[in-house]
């Protein structure tokens, strides 16, 4: 479950940003929609740990994000978030299997290569197993990090504009992939976008940056 | 996966940029490695050469040349000394002396010098016979366990000896007798492996051969020397003859034995040169040569130590996403700081390995070629404990050229990096 009251964050004084409270249940997926500089990426970042709130608090499965160290909230984050990129970014010296090893690793996970297999696999990904980041497509890239994001089966799934980059036909793939994904660990989805396709995929919808 | 594997993956994700910096890192370290193998093997064998010798007496000139050349067997020898005025210092019951060794030097067998002398001399490096008997005769030959393995020699070879020390076949002795081996010796670890020792009268036996028709016989008579063996008595029965050096031990360090040397060369047509005095000397000559490719050796793996930083610190630029997604993973700031110290240390441990490795195989390389320079045995094989701190000092090096781009690692702005990305 994951909970928000009263977040708010400014890059410079004058210039802060709040956000309405955000309630999504376990399991339940929602989509944050807001145009360029609304804030949706500092909310992505917020909701996972990456940036402190200057106020209000995160919660996630009844822990506030504030309360733990930055080690404590290292760990809680490998475990607990797994997050998606807009841009698919992969450590180009290891192999996309390597990859998903690695994320298992950091987040103090002994490294399962049959459920790495398995997860590609279901993916579509499973003959790109040891193939390098860089010898992948955008869309095989994508989903690869979506692999990545929940191998370590998370209890939130952030995903910051997963389909902005994608045609048409790559978006619906992805967004129901997400879906899917997040159905088959039970994680609460939440997408960050400005992507108007995807607003008839899932009713579950809040927006930010309105007056 | 873990850390380690990564950064292995990591380095050898740029090939060229690790190799670059193993090379540098590996010639400075290996370079370093040698002259510590080289003179560590050097001074050994040096100081085991010393063979509780207290002092060489032998023609006027450079005293290094005659240490050098009567117990090292590199140099030439400075001349001869006539045994008339070695006498009195090679009559046993000497005083002062415990025992002196004669030599006669000049000639040699494919590289390896013949050393005319006492069966004394082979008490001074502690040789004895491992197959067949000692000299009786002039013109017999003990052979040291080395020349006679390189050389093949067994016992009842003959050959023909060479005027100088060079192998060089316009200047045997065609006309002389040959020498036979009658006695191999076991290995000592000292000059006397590289050496084919014979009686004092041999040498003169082949000079005599030439000159033979122009020859002076005042002072002694072939005819009473016994067919076929001739200087068949003692050396001082030979007071016309000449001999090129001695080697002396003293019965004590009393003050009459230290007075010796200056009484030699001050009051005599001879030099006499204490051993430990003169290769002092060349130490500190060479310590020159050494100490400046010791600091070069330092400049290059100051170099590649700074090749390691500039290595590191440009992959942090192409990998700041990298790094801010690891610890968007999990990794923790510490764990990120961990990475790229390993990344520095294993270049360095490598570049150690390289260096060793490079530095014992010049020395396999090297061996041989100093085998006939300093007439002993060089082993590529021989470790030394200042290698381990060597490996101290690369760790060292490949940890402060790692440092700055680690705590830039560690520091890391997550949200700020992956905003960038």
């Amino acid at each position: 479950m994951l909970k928000t009251t009263n977040l708010s964050y400014a890059y410079a004084p004058g210039q802060g940003l709040s956000f309405p409270d955000i309630h999504c249940q376990k399991g339940e997926h929602c989509l944050i929609l807001g145009q360029s500089g609304s804030g949706k990426t500092t909310l992505l970042h917020l909701l996972g740990g990456l940036r402190a709130p200057q106020a209000g608090e995160v919660m996630i499965n009844g822990t506030a994000l504030s309360s733990l160290s930055s080690a404590a909230l290292d760990r809680f984050r490998g475990q607990q978030i797994g997050i998606i990129f807009q841009t698919a970014h992969f450590v180009q010296s290891l192999t996309v299997s390597d990859n998903l090893a690695l994320a298992q690793h950091l987040a103090g996970v002994r490294p399962d290569r049959a459920r790495i297999r398995n997860l590609l696999e279901r993916l579509g990904l499973g003959h790109k197993g040891s193939a390098r980041p860089q010898q992948l497509s955008v869309g095989e890239k994508q989903r690869a990090s979506i692999a990545r994001a929940i191998i370590n089966q998370p209890a939130i799934i952030l995903a910051d504009e997963p389909t902005s980059a994608l045609d048409d036909r790559n978006c619906g793939q992805v967004l129901e992939l997400l879906e899917e994904q997040a159905r088959a660990v039970d994680a609460t989805l939440l997408i960050v976008t400005h992507d108007a396709r995807l607003k008839g995929g899932i009713p579950n919808q809040i927006t930010i940056g309105q007056p | 996966m873990n850390i380690l594997r990564l950064s292995w993956k990591n380095l050898t994700n740029k090939p060229l940029n690790m190799g670059l910096s193993l090379v540098l890192f590996g010639l400075g370290v290996g370079l370093i490695s040698l002259l510590l193998v080289l003179n560590d093997q050097l001074q050994e064998k040096f100081s085991k050469n010393l063979a509780g010798v207290d002092l060489v007496v032998g023609a006027k000139g450079s005293p290094l040349q005659l240490i050098l050349s009567s117990m090292y067997h590199i140099d030439a020898p400075t001349g001869n000394i006539n045994i008339s005025d070695a006498a009195p210092f090679l009559r046993p019951g000497h005083p002062i002396i415990e025992s002196a060794i004669p030599l006669s030097l000049g000639d040699s067998y494919r590289g390896h010098r013949i050393v005319g002398t006492e069966p004394a001399f082979l008490a001074l490096y502690g040789a004895v016979l491992a197959e067949g008997a000692m000299w009786q005769r002039t013109m017999e030959v003990v052979a040291g366990a080395g020349v006679a393995s390189k050389l093949g020699l067994s016992i009842g070879d003959t050959f023909k000896s060479s005027h100088g020390f060079d192998q060089n076949e316009d200047l045997v002795h065609e006309d002389a007798e040959s020498f036979k081996i009658v006695g191999i010796l076991e290995p000592t670890g000292a000059v006397a492996d590289q050496l084919l020792l014979t009686r004092f009268s041999s040498l003169w036996a082949v000079h005599e051969s030439h000159d033979h028709e122009s020859h002076d016989h005042e002072g002694h008579d072939h005819e009473s020397e016994g067919a076929g063996e001739p200087y068949p008595k003692g050396l001082l029965d030979y007071q016309d003859k000449q001999i090129t050096s001695m080697l002396i031990q003293f019965k004590g360090h009393n003050i009459q034995a230290l007075n010796m040397q200056r009484a030699i060369n001050e009051n005599t047509e001879m030099q006499a040169a204490t051993p430990a005095i003169e290769i002092n000397r060349l130490y500190s000559l060479m310590g020159t040569g050494t100490k400046a490719l010791r600091w070069l050796a330092m400049v290059i793996i100051i170099v590649s130590g700074l090749s390691i930083f500039i290595s590191l610190y440009n992959s942090l630029k192409e990998r700041r996403y990298e790094l801010a997604l690891m610890r968007v993973m999990g990794a923790s700031r510490s764990k990120l700081l961990a990475l790229i110290v390993l990344e520095g240390l294993l270049l360095a441990v490598l570049g150690y390995v390289l260096g060793i490795g490079l530095s014992h195989g010049a020395m396999y390389l090297l061996a041989d070629q100093m085998r006939e320079t300093y007439q002993y045995d060089f082993s590529w094989a021989h470790f030394l404990q200042e290698e381990l701190y060597l490996l101290g000092g690369a760790l060292g090096i490949g940890l402060a050229a790692a440092i700055l781009p680690a705590l830039q690692a560690r520091n890391t702005d997550i949200s700020e990096t992956l905003s960038d990305g």
